[in-house]
């Protein structure tokens, strides 16, 4: 209910650089200032919590083909098995096939405790599909929690069928709040049986949107607003968008940058609309941040996604393997509430943990720092086999996460899909701005290539907690001088 | 009169639930409409249904085959812009 706009409803004035606690991103600090309902809620759902992302994994059935808007960054071509984001699938699937592949997931990858339904269409838009699903998994896969992803036409009619199937997270992709922003962004809908153009459809999209939202925080469900970044077209306004969606009781916010190549042949890719650069998103994503719980470790992920956020397994479990598996889904819970028992006791003792007081002058500049993980929340990989980084601010303030970087971007297509890079040059390129990267090994010519490009390589803390980890490496910089003059690689415009 | 279906589609379903007559069925390798039954919506809707969700440019064409979204009706991207786009990608 309302009691959901306690978490920020006195954001203390937020210290450039630092961590305000209580809007960081959903990480620990965060957590533990959460009302115990909704930490409940959040703790293991790693597309609400930054924390949880570590820890457990999601996956998304690919049941919901139509669509009833059309936005100028999607187009209805599916199957690239080489581009990984929102709306592109491999393979359709009715709900059974939907039901038996969630089951053997659930099986083989225990901390997998999510479900969402996110496409490649609008799942509220192909409603039988979508419930079907749901009405099948919440009788045969109890231990699993529901979601929904929707662009919020359909979303007022749906509410209540939503609640009935016990979804209490959904997500609503709201990029604007007023009409004359729609129409740069949504070309059409379709209402009431006609296909409307322009402002009139835009406006109607934004007054559904709105209309589910305030429904659903009445239900006491949990919203999520995913709003995508589009640079010129409605970059000013998401602080606006911010505003309201919270005032509405809207729970996170997660902006995201435009995805536009020409080749994917939306709107924007052809006509060369460009993406936000990292410094664009993240100082939109600080700007938001006083008013707002942001979510920054999204990671656009395809509408089949398997695995834990930034990793795809779904190739392990396409429908001839999925064929093949006998599932004992009694003995496959037992397990997964074994795995999950033991995760949850993890955080707890971490939760526990008394916060450590950081005796750094404030006048130490901030810096970024890149972290290999494969989970857990430990720096826990080698430098050559990450796919992706996640990077942490230090300042005196404290640790916080900033975002993530994709070495292989969301096209692994190689030389034909555009420059031909070596993968050390892509993942260099991707570090921008990060002066350290932390890891469990690296090798001997990747060390110096990352030394030469101002990016110190670190294997001196393989296995610790990234965040302990991270500041640890902050205070050797301070102890060698390295802060005392050096100008901040990290700053305004130096990112691309 | 029917309207036709051809193999640009994406088979994405949208058209299928909305059909008055039950003229749309799923096929390999497109979804397919039955001209026998197909009345272009003449006497349920204002405008044929299947064509106002269609997200496919000249997907679905009218009795004298001609598309009832020509391109650039839906993405709004003008036609020459396209082609010179994807000109560019086949030149890489």
């Amino acid at each position: 209910m309302l009691e959901l706009k306690v978490i920020n409803d006195n954001p203390a004035p937020s210290k450039k650089g630092g961590c305000s606690a209580g809007s960081c991103g959903s990480n620990d600090e965060q957590m533990s200032h959460l009302p115990e309902h909704i930490r409940e809620k959040v703790y293991n759902h790693p597309c609400y919590s930054e924390q949880a992302h570590h820890y457990f994994a999601r996956m998304h059935v690919a049941v919901a083909p139509a669509c009833n808007i059309q936005c100028h960054y999607c187009n209805r071509k599916y199957d690239c098995a080489n581009e990984s984001r929102p709306g592109v699938v491999s393979e359709l699937l009715t709900p059974d096939q939907a039901v038996k592949k969630v089951m053997a997931v659930a099986a083989n990858i225990p901390q997998m405790t999510v479900l969402g339904i996110a496409g490649p269409g609008d799942p509220l838009a192909n409603p039988e599909r979508t419930f079907d699903t749901f009405r099948q998994l919440t009788e045969k896969a109890p231990d699993i929690k529901l979601c929904v992803s929707t662009n919020g036409l359909s979303l007022p009619e749906c509410v209540d069928e939503l609640v009935k199937h016990n979804i209490d997270h959904v997500t609503i992709t709201i990029n604007c709040v007023d009409p004359d922003v729609g129409a740069k962004i949504y070309p059409w809908i379709f209402w009431n049986n006609k296909r409307i153009h322009g402002r009139k459809g835009a406006a109607i999209l934004i007054e559904q949107q709105q209309k589910g939202l305030e429904m659903l925080t009445a239900r006491g469900v949990l919203v999520k607003v995913n709003s995508v970044l589009i640079p010129g077209v409605n970059d000013e306004h998401l602080k606006e968008v911010s505003k309201v969606v919270k005032a509405k009781g809207a729970f996170l916010h997660n902006v995201m940058p435009l995805i536009a190549e020409a080749e994917h042949g939306t709107f924007y890719g052809v006509m060369g609309q460009r993406s936000p650069n990292k410094a664009e998103l993240q100082a939109l994503q600080d700007a938001c941040e006083g008013d707002m719980n942001m979510m920054r470790h999204c990671r656009q992920c395809r509408a089949d996604a398997v695995g834990l956020l930034g990793e795809d397994r779904g190739s392990e479990f396409t429908l001839d393997k999925i064929e093949t598996m006998e599932i004992d889904y009694a003995e496959a819970m037992k397990k997964r509430a074994v795995v999950h028992a033991a995760i949850a006791e993890e955080l707890n003792a971490q939760a526990a943990r008394p916060a450590q007081k950081n005796d750094i002058p404030a006048h130490y500049r901030p810096v970024l720092m890149a972290v290999a993980t494969s989970g857990g929340g430990v720096i826990n990989q080698h430098f050559g086999h990450a796919k992706e980084f996640l990077v942490y601010e230090a300042s005196p303030a404290g640790v916080r996460f900033i975002g993530h970087r994709k070495t292989d971007l969301y096209c692994s297509g190689g030389d034909t899909c555009g420059d031909a890079d070596t993968a050390l040059q892509t993942s260099i390129r991707a570090l921008e701005g990060c002066e350290a990267v932390l890891c469990s090994k690296i090798g001997y010519s990747p060390w110096g290539e990352l030394e030469a490009a101002g990016i110190q390589p670190n294997g001196e803390h393989a296995m610790e907690p990234i965040e302990d980890a991270v500041m640890a490496v902050y205070k050797e910089m301070i102890a060698a001088g390295k802060l005392d003059e050096a100008p901040a690689l990290y700053g305004a415009g130096n990112a691309a | 009169m029917a309207l036709k279906i051809i193999e640009s589609c994406v088979n994405c379903w949208a058209c299928e639930p909305l059909c008055p007559s039950g003229a749309i069925h799923e096929a390999k390798p497109h979804f397919l409409i039955d001209a026998k039954k197909c009345t272009e919506c003449e006497g349920d809707h204002a405008d044929p249904q299947c064509a106002s969700i269609c997200p496919i440019e000249g997907a679905i064409l009218d009795g004298l085959g001609v598309p009832l979204n020509p391109p650039g009706s839906l993405t709004g991207i003008p036609p020459e812009r396209l082609q010179a786009a994807m000109a560019e990608i086949r030149a890489r």
